[in-house]
């Protein structure tokens, strides 16, 4: 039994089996060759994409448009964070708007984005924005709301300006929601580049790459295209992981 | 607003987001890295400057979205907004008005929520058993864990062009999107329940002589309650949102389908007012669930 836990019993052997599955499945017989590419076959469409250099395209494509609509939709959902935060007519006038808007599931957006500002790369770039934009509002606000009140008695004490205060106090104790914001702000704005790959016009990107395997019933490519989504998910996920570890260190731990 | 259902708010933003980190268990992100705040009420949380502050804003609240629908109406008569563009709100109810009557609304919608039952009821039931599974059993968690952690790596969204090709993009496509969305935060969620139920009580419990299946009743079935049901939440929010991508991506009949069709007319306005109608769907599924949820904590909060 004890034999059988270390080696059967353990995480590996069930990938294994379904590799085995799969593996033996296309070659036998019981999975469609017409449906279904082999792993080796996979295996073969990834080198061949790395050195022609179409992968690389397609993600740095990607990536590109993922950064700059998270560079965007966070620096707009921070400046409105901070602001519904701490000026409390614009917290009464904005946040039951935005709460109702939240509600509407993001990708029912893209329609409507698809007509107002067409197609293209505004469009792409302004929905990953604006997936990106609530959760970084969120945070940010829910950071600044929660300042220990006693820190804000000491800085008016103190007689420190507004500015001041926002620098010295408020900030620094919002940072760890402000760095929850981000790392969601990653995760989310890699979900809703590819969403707008799927959904508005064809363009270079690994969503399209994807879809255009699913068109050519090429599930090598497709099966290539959830690894790499998948990869580049978590690796966001790491390097968030990794930041708000750095950024946050001077902190307590709690 | 008070600073807890904003905090709320943030949970349900957009399909599928899991980190693998641990405290991914919580299920969607937001929640995840403020993950002890998670599980403080609301209750908890307002304090009384926030509750007396909850009443007033109501009137301001209400300000901005009237303001904004005002000036869409007047901007619209006026003619400074093409109706191409956006047309004006009065349209939309029509659109709405005649959605309803033609009965199209209703066909699509009842399509759509059937969709979402179904492939909810066989992602959580699948989940809840995953779950309470690798929560009882550690070996079956070390042998299915990673696995699973995998496929739950790979956003919805990635899912769809493979189970495209697999299953074409009929009705089964739909039912194994929505279950794949809703088993992640369930499983994990269920998961982590059963495994947080406190060690004290299955001590006091092994003291009476339980047997297995008394722990499971009397112990562990209640001590994993909340966090279940926080599980079913989510999964239910991650399966509405799951619905719309597909139905927008693949789809002959349903809301996301209108909404496509709508697009492809020009109809604006039906366009919108479909969009309307699936925000408050979403939100009131969401208000039901969070005040389930608040009840539930009340009775059974204490002792978790």
């Amino acid at each position: 039994m004890n034999r059988f836990e270390k080696y059967l019993g353990s995480g590996v052997t069930l990938p294994l089996l379904i590799l085995a599955a799969w593996y033996l499945g296309v070659h036998d017989g019981f999975l469609d060759p017409r449906i279904w590419a082999s792993p080796e076959g996979v295996i073969a469409t990834a080198r061949e994409q790395l050195t022609d250099g179409s992968l690389y395209e397609a993600l740095g494509a990607s990536l590109k448009r993922d950064l700059l609509g998270v560079l965007g939709g966070t620096l707009v959902g921070l400046a409105l964070g901070v602001g519904l935060g701490t000026v409390r007519l614009l917290d009464e006038l904005l946040s039951p708007l935005l709460n109702g808007v939240k509600h509407i599931a993001l990708f029912t957006w893209i329609p409507l984005m698809s007509i107002w500002l067409g197609n293209g790369e505004l469009a792409k770039v302004t929905f990953i924005g604006f997936a990106v934009f609530l959760p970084v509002l969120l945070n940010t606000y829910q950071g600044v709301r929660s300042v220990d009140p006693r820190l804000l008695d000491v800085a008016r004490v103190l007689k420190l300006t507004r500015t001041q205060t926002l620098r010295k106090v408020i900030l620094p104790s919002a940072a760890p929601s402000i760095a929850t914001g981000i790392h969601l702000a990653l995760i989310y704005g890699w979900l809703a580049t590819i969403g707008a790959e799927y959904l508005f016009a064809v363009a270079p990107g690994i969503g399209s790459s994807i879809m255009e395997g699913r068109e050519q019933f090429r599930m090598d490519l497709v099966i290539l295209g959830m690894a790499i989504i998948g990869g580049v998910g978590f690796l966001l996920n790491v390097v968030a992981n990794r930041l708000q570890a750095r950024v946050l260190r001077w902190q307590a731990p709690q | 607003m008070s600073t807890s259902s904003l905090r709320r708010a943030s949970r349900a933003a957009i399909v599928e987001p899991e980190p693998t980190h641990s405290a991914a268990v919580i299920a969607l992100p937001t929640t995840a890295a403020s993950a002890p705040g998670a599980n403080v009420t609301p209750r908890q949380q307002a304090t009384p400057k926030t509750r007396k502050f909850l009443r007033r804003p109501v009137l301001l609240g209400a300000l901005t979205p009237l303001a904004l629908l005002a000036l869409w109406a007047l901007s619209s008569r006026a003619g400074l907004v093409p109706q191409l563009i956006l047309p004006a709100p009065a349209t939309v109810y029509d659109a709405f008005i005649a959605l309803v009557q033609s009965g199209e609304l209703f066909a699509n919608l009842s399509i759509s929520v059937q969709r979402v039952a179904l492939g909810f009821a066989a992602g959580a039931g699948l989940g809840l058993l995953l779950g309470a599974g690798m929560g009882l059993s550690p070996r079956l968690e070390r042998f299915l864990r990673p696995t699973f952690l995998t496929v739950a790596q790979i956003p919805v969204l990635a899912w769809i062009p493979f189970l495209m090709i697999l299953f074409g993009i009929g009705e089964a496509l739909k039912i194994v999107i929505i279950a794949k969305a809703a088993l992640i935060p369930v499983t994990l969620n269920t998961l982590d329940g059963f495994r947080n139920v406190p060690r004290a009580y299955l001590e006091v419990g092994r003291i009476y002589r339980f047997n297995n299946l008394q722990i499971l009743r009397s112990i562990m079935l209640p001590g994993a309650l909340l966090p279940v049901f926080t599980g079913l939440r989510y999964g239910l929010t991650h399966a509405w949102h799951s619905l719309v991508v597909v139905e927008l991506l693949a789809s002959t009949e349903g809301l996301g389908y209108q909404m496509v069709m709508a697009r492809q007319l020009f109809q604006l306005d039906v366009m919108i007012a479909t969009m309307i109608v699936i925000g408050v769907i979403g939100f009131t599924l969401d208000k039901i669930l969070a005040q389930a949820e608040t009840s539930l904590r009340r009775r059974y909060g204490a002792a978790a």
